[in-house]
């Protein structure tokens, strides 16, 4: 986490009135928080006044000036579940942690916050981690839920899980299939485009599943490495895609055999994809 | 022009002139806090409330940062404004209760009370410096953190600002950083001790309750009870 190196969000964006907010989002969703310096930077890149940018980063409770844990917990105290005893759980969290709401643990591994409504009333008590929501906790499921979390809830078991399944992706601009049943990756046949960074140049296969983050390269692609995607068959650059949610790099469109686009971040380690398949047939 | 009456007086005004401005121009007195020739209009105070219209309908509107309408009754002194005049400044005095210039508001509109528990806040959140930071030092220094009540006023992340210049325009036109008055003690002081020189209670030896100044004396008649 260097603040320094942050200078590629879309500067034609930037600056304009009305896009301080989206600027922050970017910084925030980049580094956890708000580091002094990124703010200072974007200050300088903008020309926007310092105390602009320092009163809405201050205002909204989505922005956080201080690093944050790992792992994001949200306890709800919603009235809802305020009278499903959620206070309860807000103080049990608090008790295991060993922290206040609004901190963060010594490890930096949790931060734990109080929400005023996650509009999941009739989930309640809701607690929130990692975006993954846990409907009517007991004190008792505290320990389990924070434990589960340790391990980490985005790891999905490719088999059991059913909120993964295969994907058949073909290029956007040829239109030839990607699919290389040669390299199988989780038991399916894998997605192999030919990537390049810096003077590498290779391929590299990505597991068809959805919901599977599993990938082969033939050079090893550092962590956040931004890489350039290429079609194998007609060479052409995979572009076009919007910004990654999470990280604001650019995203790389593919074709969806059945109908509608996936789309996945091109940097290395980030999660961020998007699956549209609103133009589907569905059978 | 735009025709409107002001308690009673029937005027005409150039279009996007504030009632404010309409009022003084005519002569009719509005107190103000966060308003200053200058600086653009912020409504924070709220002490310019006037009355528009009459009766049910009426609504009370801060003529700072409202413009003349055609065909509109306006009322600087209606009983209702003067109340919730008095009730603002009150509040202004709680949270404030050593500023001289809320002090002196407050003995000038003949509030003689205070029933809210002091808060000895330093700021009162009206803008007035952040706005003279931005518009007429053309600095911006400073500006406003957080929200409700975590609302400061400072730079940001707390450090020096390379824009300050250190000119003292804040620090100017801030209404409750001035000389305080400190009759007594700091924390016990409250308005009307300049006004009301002569203490009520010639009796007492020690005046050492914030409202042994007060006409009546509230600390003497509490007592009583």
């Amino acid at each position: 986490m260097n603040p320094s190196v942050h200078t590629d969000s879309k500067p034609h964006e930037e600056g304009r009135a009305g896009s301080l907010i989206a600027s922050l989002e970017e910084i925030q969703a980049r580094y956890g928080y708000l580091p002094q310096k990124a703010l200072l930077d974007l200050h300088k890149r903008t020309g926007s006044s310092l105390v602009d940018i320092y009163g809405v980063a201050t205002f909204y409770r989505a922005f956080s000036l201080k690093p944050r844990g790992k792992h994001l917990i949200s306890v709800c105290l919603g009235t809802a579940c305020h009278v499903n005893r959620a206070p309860v759980v807000a103080r049990e969290v608090e008790r295991l942690l060993n922290v206040k709401a609004g901190e963060t643990t010594a490890d930096r591994e949790f931060t734990l916050e109080t929400v005023n409504c996650l509009g999941a009333c009739a989930l309640g008590p809701v607690v929130v981690v990692d975006g993954h929501y846990f409907p009517a906790v007991t004190t008792s499921r505290v320990g389990d839920i924070l434990q589960s979390a340790r391990v980490g809830l985005n790891n999905v078991k490719v088999e059991t899980d059913e909120r993964v399944f295969p994907l058949e992706v073909s290029c956007a601009r040829c239109n030839h299939s990607l699919m290389d049943p040669t390299h199988p990756i989780d038991g399916h046949p894998s997605i192999r485009v030919t990537v390049s960074f810096d003077n590498q140049h290779g391929w590299t296969a990505l597991s068809c599943l959805y919901g599977s983050y599993n990938v082969a390269s033939e050079y090893e692609i550092p962590d956040d490495t931004v890489v350039n995607m290429f079609c194998p068959h007609c060479h052409a650059e995979l572009l076009g895609g919007g910004s990654c949610m999470e990280c604001g790099s650019p995203m790389v469109p593919m074709i969806v055999r059945s109908g509608g686009i996936v789309q996945i971040c091109t940097r290395r380690g980030c999660l961020g994809h998007m699956l549209d398949l609103s133009g589907a047939i569905v059978h | 022009m735009i025709q409107l009456t002001i308690n009673g007086l029937q005027a005409s005004f150039e279009k996007g002139t504030t009632l404010l401005e309409a009022a003084r121009f005519l002569g009719f007195p509005i107190p103000t806090l966060c308003h200053m020739e200058g600086l653009s209009p912020y409504g924070a105070c709220r002490l310019c409330v006037v009355q528009i219209g009459d009766g049910p309908g009426a609504k009370l509107v801060s003529s700072c940062t409202y413009p003349v309408e055609e065909g509109i009754r306006v009322r600087t002194a209606s009983s209702r404004v003067i109340r919730a005049r008095r009730m603002i400044i009150e509040l202004l005095l709680a949270s404030c209760p050593q500023s001289k210039v809320i002090q002196d508001l407050a003995s000038e509109h003949g509030v003689r009370q205070q029933r809210f528990r002091q808060e000895h806040e330093t700021c009162i959140l009206c803008g007035l410096c952040v706005r003279m930071c931005e518009e007429q030092m053309a600095a911006g220094a400073i500006g406003f953190r957080g929200r409700g009540e975590h609302r400061t006023i400072g730079t940001p992340f707390d450090i020096t600002s390379e824009k300050c210049r250190q000119c003292g325009g804040c620090i100017y036109v801030c209404p409750t950083c001035q000389l305080r008055c400190t009759y007594t003690a700091p924390e016990k002081a409250i308005c009307g001790g300049c006004a009301n020189l002569q203490p009520p209670c010639l009796e007492k030896e020690r005046f050492d309750d914030m409202m042994c100044f007060m006409e009546p004396c509230v600390a003497c008649e509490i007592k009583k009870n």
